[in-house]
Order: C-alpha cells, then sequence, then structure tokens
C-alpha cells in the first residue's frame, strides 16, 4: 500500500471515514464550488476596477483616496479568502482561521511597526550638512 | 472504555484523534503560505519605508503604467478563477478537463509574466534600475520576487500535468493539486497588495 | 573557472587556525576511517543517513549541537583568555583582526549551531511520544530539515580553512557588512549558511505546529496536552512567524552584496537602519524559541521530581501563550540608543516590562509545585532548581535593560553581555542539559552515570557564575562588549576571575564527554527496565526504552492530563488490569536518502555562491530540483507493519518486563 492508494483505505493516520476538521481551500461540492468561484470572480473584477477608477479620478476628495484603496484591496483579500480559499469561522476552519489571524497580526506589526519606527529614527536624524560639521 | 462507545459526532473536533494526511498536508501548506506572506510582508516593509529615496532618480509616477497594471491584473484574477475550475475537474476525476483549465490557467499566468518583463526591461532601457536607487531596489525586489513565485508556480503547473499524465489522480497527486491552488490563490492575494500599494500608491 | 577561489583562500600565515584545522581534519579523517575500516557505513546509511524517524532525528539534532558546543565553547576561551592578558598596554595573543572574526563565529555558533538545533532535537524526540502519535506530521521533510541544518554546520567550519569568517558580529549589521566595507568571502559565508539552515528551521517549524496541533492522541485535547507540549507549540509558531524576516533580511543584504541594490548602503538611499530594525523583529522572538521549551522542560523535571501535579496547569498555559504573543512587541529594546525618540521607546520599555509578567507566574508556579513535593534530587533536578536561581537573576537584569535611559549607559557594555549569557545559559543551556539527562534514558535504554551528571552541573553553576558575575560590575565600570584590549588596569582582576569561570566550564564540558563514554560502557549496570526510570507523569514514560520503531503498539486513549500517572495509578487501584490487547496494522513512512543528498547539493550551491563559481552553483541548484522530481515520482513511500509484528515485539519485551 502506499500514498498513491485511494486515501479511504491504509491511511497511516486513520481511515477517513468520520468527519473532521478539513484542509483549507477543501470544503464542498462541484456546485457550490463553481457557484463560490464565479461569484468570487465577480466581485473581485468590481473591486479591481473600482481602485483603478478611484486611484485615477478627481471625483473623489484627495486625502481619502489612500483610505478608500486601503478598504477596497482589504476588501478583495476578503473575497479571494472566503470564495477561493473558504476560509470562514466554521468549526472544522478553527485552525486555518486561527493560523491566517496570526499571520495578519505579524504582517499588520512588522509593516506598521517598521514604519511608524523608520518614521521617527528617520524624523530625529540629524540632516547630512550639520552631521558633516560636527565632524570637524 | 467510555471514550469509544460515544457517537463520533459528539465528540469535540480536538478530541478525535490523528487527522487523514489530507489535512495535514492542506493545514501544513497553509503555515507555508503564510511564512511566505511574512516574507512578501517584509518586503512591503522595505518598499513602504524606502519609496521616497529615489536618490535624484525617476520615481513611481514617472516609471508606472497603470493601463498595463490593469491587464496584468486581470490575467491573474481570470487565472486564479480558472485554477479553481480545475480544482473541480480534478476533484471528479475529469482528465481531460483538468489538462484544458491546467493549460489555460498557464497561459495566463505566462501572460502576466511576459508583461511584466516587457515592463522590467522597459525601466532598465530607461535607466531606471535596481543599482540605482533604493526606491527601484526595493520596486524591483518585491514585485520581482512576486514574478518568481508566480513562475515557480507555472513551472509546478506543469510538474502537475506531468504527473497527472503519469500517476493518475492518485491520493498523493491530489493532495499536490490542493496545495498548487492554495498557492496560486494567495499569489493574486499578495497581487492585489502589490498593485495598491506600489501601482496605484504612486502619485 | 573558479571565481575568486584561489590557493591564497587558505590561511598559510595563521597558525591557529591552520593547527586547529589540521587536527580537526586528522580526526575526521580518523572517524571515516574507523567506519570504513570496521564496515559500519551499511548501517550508518540505512539506520542514521537516511532515517526519517523523529527520535533519531532527534538525537542527531543534539549530538550537532554537542558537537559545536565544543567549537563555540573554544571561541569564547579564547577570549576570555585574551582579555585577562591584554590590559593597560599588553597585546594578548590574538590580533583584533582574528579576535573580531572569533568573537563573531561564537555568537553565530552558540545561536544558530548550539542552541536551535538542541532545542528542536529535544522537541522532536519528545513531542510525538508525549501526545501519543507515531511520528511528526511530516517525517520526510523532519530529515530534510535537519540535514539542511548540518549543512549549515559545515559551510561555517568550512570558514575556518578556506577563506575567512565574517569579522561583523553575529548579526551582520551594515554598513560594515556591505560589500564596500566587508569585500571578502567572511559575511558571505554567514549569510549562505544562514539563509540554508534557516530554511531546514523554517520547515521544521511548520511540522511540529502540524503535528501538535493535528496528530494528538484520541481524547488528547488542548487542556490535556503536557505543558512541554505546549511549550513546544508556541515556540513553532514563533519560528513559522519570524524565520521568514530573517530570510528576508538577509536576501535583501545579499541583494546589495551581489547585484549592487540599495536596501542597506549608505547613499542612493538606502538606510541601514531598516536592517536593524528588521533583524531584530527576527531576533527577539528567536530568543523566545530558544527559552520557552526550556521553560517546558523544566515543568516536566520538576513535576516528576517533586512527586506532584504542575502547579497552575492553566496559568502555565495561559502565561506561555502570553509569551507568545508579546515576544513580537518588544523588539525595539534592542536599539532603544539608535535614537527613534523618547515615546516609542517609551513603549516597547513599558512593554519589555510587561513581558517579564507571564514569566514570573511560571516561576512561582514551579516553586509551588516544589512546595509541599517530595523532592528527588536527581541530575535533571539539580538543573532545575540551578535555572530557577540563575535565569531569575538574568531577567532581572534584563528587565533593568528594559528602561531606556538606564539601557543608554548600558547598551553594548559587559553588563549586556552578563545579561544574555545569564538568561542563555541558566535558561537554554541549563535546560538542554536537563532534558538531555531526562530523555536520555528513553532515547539509549539506559541512564547516564550520576555522579559525574552531578560534577558538570556543578562546574557549569559555579563557573558560569565565576565567568559572568565580574561582567555586570565590569559593565557598569564602563567596559564595552568585542573590545580586544583596554587601558583601565583595575579591570584586569575581574578579567582574570572570568578566565578561571572559563576554565570551570571547560571541565564541565570535558566531563559530559567523559560521562557519555563511561556511561556507554557500564550501561548495564543503569539499564531502564521499564521504561519509566524516573517514575514519570506522561506519555513517553509508557512506552519501552528505547522505543520501537512506532512508538505505541495502540494508540494510548487519553482521559486527562498527566496521562500516564493517571492510568498508573488506576492500575494500582486494579481499575485497569491492562492485559492482552488487539494490535492492527498500520504503515510507517520508509526511509529516505532525499535529506542527505539535498544538503549535499545544498552545500555545493553555497560554497559556489560564496566563491563566485556561477556554474557550480548552478549545479547545485539543479541538483535540489532533480532531487524535488525524483521524490515526487517516489510512489513506494511506506512500509507496512503487520499485527503479527507487533505481537512479537509485545511478546519479547513482556518477558523483559511490560510498558
Amino acid at each position: 500500500m502506499d500514498r498513491n492508494a485511494d486515501i479511504s483505505d491504509a491511511d497511516p493516520h486513520g481511515p477517513d471515514r468520520t468527519p473532521r476538521d478539513e484542509a483549507p481551500g477543501a470544503r464542498g461540492s462541484g456546485r457550490e464550488r463553481l457557484n463560490a468561484y464565479m461569484t468570487g470572480l465577480a466581485l473581485s473584477l468590481l473591486l479591481t476596477l473600482a481602485s483603478f477608477w478611484s486611484a485615477s479620478t478627481s471625483a473623489i476628495y484627495g486625502p481619502g483616496v489612500p483610505i478608500l484603496l486601503a478598504v477596497l484591496a482589504i476588501a478583495q483579500m476578503g473575497v479571494h479568502l472566503v470564495f477561493f480559499l473558504h476560509i470562514s469561522s466554521a468549526p472544522d476552519q478553527v485552525n486555518n482561521f486561527l493560523a491566517l489571524a496570526f499571520g495578519i497580526f505579524v504582517v499588520g506589526l512588522i509593516v506598521f511597526g517598521s514604519m511608524l519606527i523608520m518614521a521617527n529614527l528617520n524624523h530625529m536624524m540629524v540632516p547630512m550638512d550639520r552631521l558633516t560639521q560636527m565632524q570637524r | 472504555m467510555t471514550v469509544a462507545a460515544t457517537p463520533i459526532e459528539e465528540i469535540p473536533l480536538s478530541l478525535r484523534g490523528p487527522a487523514p494526511t489530507r489535512v495535514l498536508v492542506g493545514y501544513g501548506f497553509w503555515l507555508f503560505l503564510l511564512s511566505d506572506i511574512i516574507i512578501f510582508g517584509v518586503f512591503f516593509a522595505a518598499y513602504a519605508v524606502l519609496s521616497g529615496e529615489t536618490a535624484g532618480g525617476p520615481g513611481g509616477p514617472q516609471l508606472f503604467e497603470r493601463g498595463r497594471v490593469l491587464i496584468e491584473t486581470g490575467c491573474l484574477l481570470a487565472s486564479s478563477f480558472t485554477c479553481g475550475m480545475m480544482a473541480i475537474a480534478a476533484t471528479r476525476r475529469a482528465r481531460g478537463t483538468t489538462f484544458f483549465w491546467a493549460l489555460v490557467t498557464m497561459a495566463l499566468g505566462a501572460t502576466f509574466l511576459s508583461l511584466e518583463t516587457i515592463e522590467f526591461a522597459r525601466m532598465a532601457a530607461s535607466g531606471a534600475v535596481p543599482q540605482r536607487s533604493a526606491f527601484l531596489s526595493s520596486f524591483f525586489t518585491l514585485v520581482g520576487t512576486h514574478g518568481l513565485h508566480v513562475t515557480t508556480g507555472l513551472v509546478w503547473l506543469g510538474v502537475m500535468i506531468a504527473q497527472i499524465a503519469t500517476l493518475g489522480f492518485s491520493a498523493a497527486v491530489q493532495r499536490r493539486l490542493l496545495c498548487f491552488t492554495l498557492f496560486w490563490h494567495a499569489l493574486d492575494i499578495v497581487w492585489v497588495g502589490v498593485f495598491t500599494i506600489v501601482y496605484l500608491g504612486a502619485h | 573557472m573558479l571565481g575568486r577561489l584561489t590557493w591564497s583562500a587558505i590561511p598559510w600565515g595563521e597558525p591557529i587556525p591552520l593547527i586547529t584545522a589540521g587536527v580537526v581534519g586528522a580526526g575526521l579523517a580518523s572517524i571515516l576511517g574507523l567506519i570504513v575500516w570496521r564496515g559500519w557505513f551499511p548501517y550508518l546509511w540505512r539506520e542514521w543517513l537516511t532515517s526519517t524517524d523523529h527520535k533519531r532525528i532527534g538525537v542527531l539534532y543534539c549530538g550537532l549541537a554537542l558537537a559545536m558546543l565544543v567549537r563555540g565553547f573554544s571561541d569564547a576561551i579564547m577570549m576570555r583568555a585574551q582579555l585577562a592578558l591584554a590590559a593597560h598596554g599588553a597585546p594578548g595573543y590574538l590580533p583584533p583582526d582574528h579576535y573580531n572574526q572569533i568573537f563573531s563565529a561564537h555568537g553565530t555558533i552558540m545561536i544558530f549551531f548550539v542552541a536551535m538545533p538542541f532545542v528542536v532535537g529535544l522537541m522532536n524526540f519528545a513531542v510525538p511520544l508525549q501526545i501519543g502519535a507515531r511520528d511528526v506530521a511530516f517525517p520526510v521533510l523532519n530529515a530534510v530539515s535537519f540535514w539542511l541544518t548540518a549543512a549549515g554546520v559545515l559551510l561555517v567550519n568550512v570558514s575556518l580553512v578556506v577563506g575567512e569568517f565574517s569579522r561583523t558580529g553575529w548579526l551582520a549589521y551594515p554598513p560594515l557588512s556591505e560589500t564596500a566595507f566587508s569585500p571578502g568571502v567572511g559575511v558571505d559565508y554567514y549569510l549562505w549558511s544562514l539563509q540554508i539552515s534557516g530554511l531546514g528551521t523554517l520547515l521544521s517549524g511548520i511540522n511540529l505546529v502540524v503535528t501538535i496541533l493535528k496528530l494528538r492522541a484520541p481524547g488528547m485535547g488542548y487542556m490535556r496536552m503536557p505543558v512541554f507540549v505546549w511549550t513546544a507549540l508556541a515556540s513553532n509558531l514563533l519560528i513559522v512567524a519570524a524565520f521568514p524576516v530573517l530570510t528576508a533580511t538577509f536576501a535583501m543584504l545579499l541583494l546589495d552584496r551581489y547585484c549592487g541594490f540599495h536596501f542597506f548602503t549608505i547613499g542612493a538611499g538606502g538606510n541601514p537602519m531598516m536592517y536593524i530594525n528588521l533583524i531584530w523583529i527576527w531576533g527577539h522572538p528567536e530568543v523566545y524559541i530558544l527559552i520557552l521549551p526550556g521553560f517546558g522542560i523544566f515543568s516536566e523535571v520538576i513535576a516528576t521530581f517533586s512527586g506532584k501535579p504542575l502547579f497552575g496547569y492553566r496559568s502555565m498555559v495561559a502565561a506561555t501563550m502570553v509569551i507568545c504573543m508579546l515576544s513580537f512587541m518588544v523588539w525595539l529594546h534592542h536599539f532603544f540608543t539608535m535614537g527613534a525618540g523618547a515615546n516609542v521607546n517609551a513603549f516597547f520599555g513599558v512593554m519589555t516590562m510587561v513581558i517579564a509578567v507571564p514569566t514570573g507566574v511560571k516561576v512561582f508556579n514551579w516553586l509551588f509545585t516544589m512546595y509541599g513535593g517530595s523532592i528527588r534530587f536527581e541530575v535533571p533536578m539539580l538543573w532545575a532548581i540551578g535555572f530557577i536561581i540563575t535565569f531569575v537573576i538574568g531577567g532581572a537584569t534584563g528587565v533593568l535593560l528594559a528602561i531606556p535611559p538606564a539601557d543608554f549607559v548600558l547598551h553594548n557594555s559587559l553588563f549586556l553581555i552578563a545579561h544574555f549569557h545569564n538568561t542563555a545559559i541558566g535558561g537554554v543551556l541549563f535546560g538542554a542539559m536537563a532534558g538531555y539527562t531526562y530523555w536520555f534514558p528513553k532515547a539509549f535504554g539506559f541512564r547516564l552515570e550520576e555522579r559525574l551528571g552531578k560534577a558538570v552541573f556543578w562546574c557549569w553553576l559555579i563557573g558560569f557564575y565565576l565567568a559572568f558575575m565580574p561582567l555586570y560590575v565590569l559593565g557598569l565600570m564602563g567596559a564595552t562588549r568585542r573590545m580586544q584590549h583596554y587601558d583601565d588596569p583595575n579591570w584586569q582582576p575581574l578579567m582574570i576571575v572570568a578566565f578561571a569561570g572559563a576554565v570551570l566550564i571547560l571541565i564541565g564540558i570535558m566531563l559530559t564527554v567523559l560521562q557519555l563514554y563511561v556511561s556507554i560502557r557500564t550501561r548495564e549496570h543503569r539499564r531502564d527496565t521499564n521504561g519509566d526510570p524516573w517514575v514519570g507523569r506522561t506519555l513517553e514514560w509508557s512506552i519501552p526504552s528505547p522505543p520501537p520503531a512506532w512508538n505505541f503498539a495502540v494508540l494510548p486513549q487519553v482521559e486527562g492530563l498527566d496521562a500516564w500517572w493517571t492510568t498508573k495509578q488506576r492500575r494500582l487501584d486494579g481499575a485497569d488490569p491492562g492485559g492482552a490487547r488487539a494490535f492492527a496494522p498500520f504503515h510507517l513512512p520508509r526511509r529516505n536518502p532525499t535529506g542527505f543528498t539535498a544538503a549535499f547539493f545544498a552545500v555545493v550551491m553555497g560554497f559556489a555562491l560564496i566563491w563566485h563559481i556561477w556554474w557550480m552553483a548552478l549545479g547545485g541548484v539543479a541538483g535540489i530540483v532533480a532531487l524535488g522530481l525524483r521524490q515526487a515520482w517516489r510512489t513506494e513511500t511506506e512500509v507496512e507493519v503487520s499485527a503479527a509484528d507487533i505481537a512479537a515485539y509485545d511478546q519479547a519485551r513482556m518477558a523483559g518486563g511490560p510498558a
């Protein structure tokens, strides 16, 4: 028996007869998944076009554009996660969801933490000409 | 023993014992993808910090062409959809359909890559090379890493086609296809961040 | 043809590395010769080099760590000797250039190639046994992870003989580590060996998280896991989150060095401070990756040798997970003096003090576990008591350093050196030695010799205090780190005391080697006959020592915390007679050469990249790709263990004493 046999027999970690928590991306029947993909595609297209339009139009208050772009981007990432990757808060998806949350937490810390710290550091930097003066 | 007598539906998920291989592989690959996204996070952070450092050279607004980026985005988004179609066909073990959607995905991915290569070549020809400034270093690294991941994905997809052709839809091949679809969708998610922050964010 | 590699890469004019290389080379050659002459190679290849068994891989990791401890420690004692001599105009015996390579190698080796492998090895060995699993989630990947770490070790050691090592400290800050200021191969050796072993560590982190979350025995819910498993989970989650930051940051430095990019250069807009920011985003979680498993080991040891359940299980779990989260929110305390300003410093200073709180909760729980227990002062318990005293001092000095104004005086002084050695030796090393002694009988079937074990402990404990307490004083007197000589003659007596401490630790290390030799020779006196030499509480003590490849003949049905202790109590009460069990067949992973051969190609690729031999680098990459494709088409990946095989094994064990 080897890994190429059907997954329901001879699985070293136990036969897959009982409902267990699910691998990410693997949920649902064919029909459900087709609908999910179609919906996901349509929403993503809309959000993409909305982003490109917001960035080039003058109809939106200028300083508000970056925030709108961020919201649209986060929304589109969510659409991908829910419709293409089938991440949800269902009980058999809990581990997947928690791992994602941890990943987002860390990325957020890295990106925003670095931006804040570097901005503070750069702000406190002595200007180059003063620095060379100090070295004389 | 009391535990064995309880019907399985009443036992909480965390007490049911070892999970099947498919769940292990899927979750392990999901963690690997999250670690990959953290790598991208670092490159995003570097870009955010260094995007203003053009050292007197060209900046984003001078170099970026949003029209091309829109087409690239469309290609990648479409390829995410066709990848999903491929996954459905693979679950039904429909070999021909799987190959069809796989090849369409490859074509869309290859189009994305050629457009990006043209963009990089144009920039380099006009002197906007990564060695010019910190901004260009961070731009090429961030976008280039994404492009390298797409390239790797296409090679992987080629290998998967070969695996289906030689080994059929075995359990191992199905698990690897699952991993590929996770990878491909995640790349599209990263691209949403790239086009928003890098291309649309440049002003 | 050979890039920038020439004969002058070998340090003909420097006696110390040349002689060391000669001695080590002769030693390796004689070991290889012995293996070939005695015909051991087929056995070694079959049972160790291609093994996918987590127990074997755990032993390999720990063996690698102990071997590298000797290398890292030799760097340490050379530095201590130099500083004992080089006062007030005396030159010492190590030229500054050489000294810089030595302190860089010392830190790099101790963190990446001693502490990490030791901790990963102990987790690899013990976690599957404690959760009632047959192996980790991805056994072949586990082998790949180990061999990639070994590849990194090999590259670092090759740098001693071919070329040079970096002179930029264990974190290689730019702009010093950029090509303009470090044009040689040293920094490249550092970067490539760490990228390769870092990938191995990341894969191992993923492996253990999946194992802990998805492969526990039936009935083992989260709140029934041993505390060591909880700390292993936290540590591996940190690995998965933090190591990518290291990979990306080193990649940017490599791009600067190889392709002329400008991430961290001076000029063209680069920002060296960004490197320091990013590297410490990895660096702080790294130290928690190292210490958390140590905390877990002590939780197991203290409960076992006090004969009581661990006090405050829930608060231990909560404290562990809180430390896991908080460890990502304190990193700026490593560069208070870089100038981010008072507000930023204040936030991170406060967060650093906050992270001491859950650690304090753990210490109190250990103390309350010991209180009222009947304590057995076996060797692991000695390490635990030594740890509690030593680590608390180190943690306290950490809280002192967490105050930015204090840190402005003490940053990069010997006070800082004393603090992190206090926590690293008192916490990580003592934990590793406790785990080594505690789980040795499970791995090999006999205990380590006790009196030598106690001697090792006392040498390390007294040696540590002699070596590092003077450094706290010296730091407050103004002595900085990484200095090759100093002017103030008042510092010399303290430096000499520190050197004496290092000598005592050297004796401790030599006694460790002796202990292993003596233990093997006289192993029949200390056989572990029933698998439970310490009267333990957790599942690994319910199986024979050494365990069969499949660990558990029947997966245990867990009904509470301290599963093995509960089972023993029930047997004493007559409630669980044990007796004949029904065996079902299962599959075990086959041995696989992918790990060893992938590491071989990784070394080839790394060496070639360092010396700019591009064709050879491509060859290395091609080899790895080919191996991946070979593995993808491997269909015979498992071997079946029949019910008859298990029954036969069980009968044989029953005759010698049941598990």
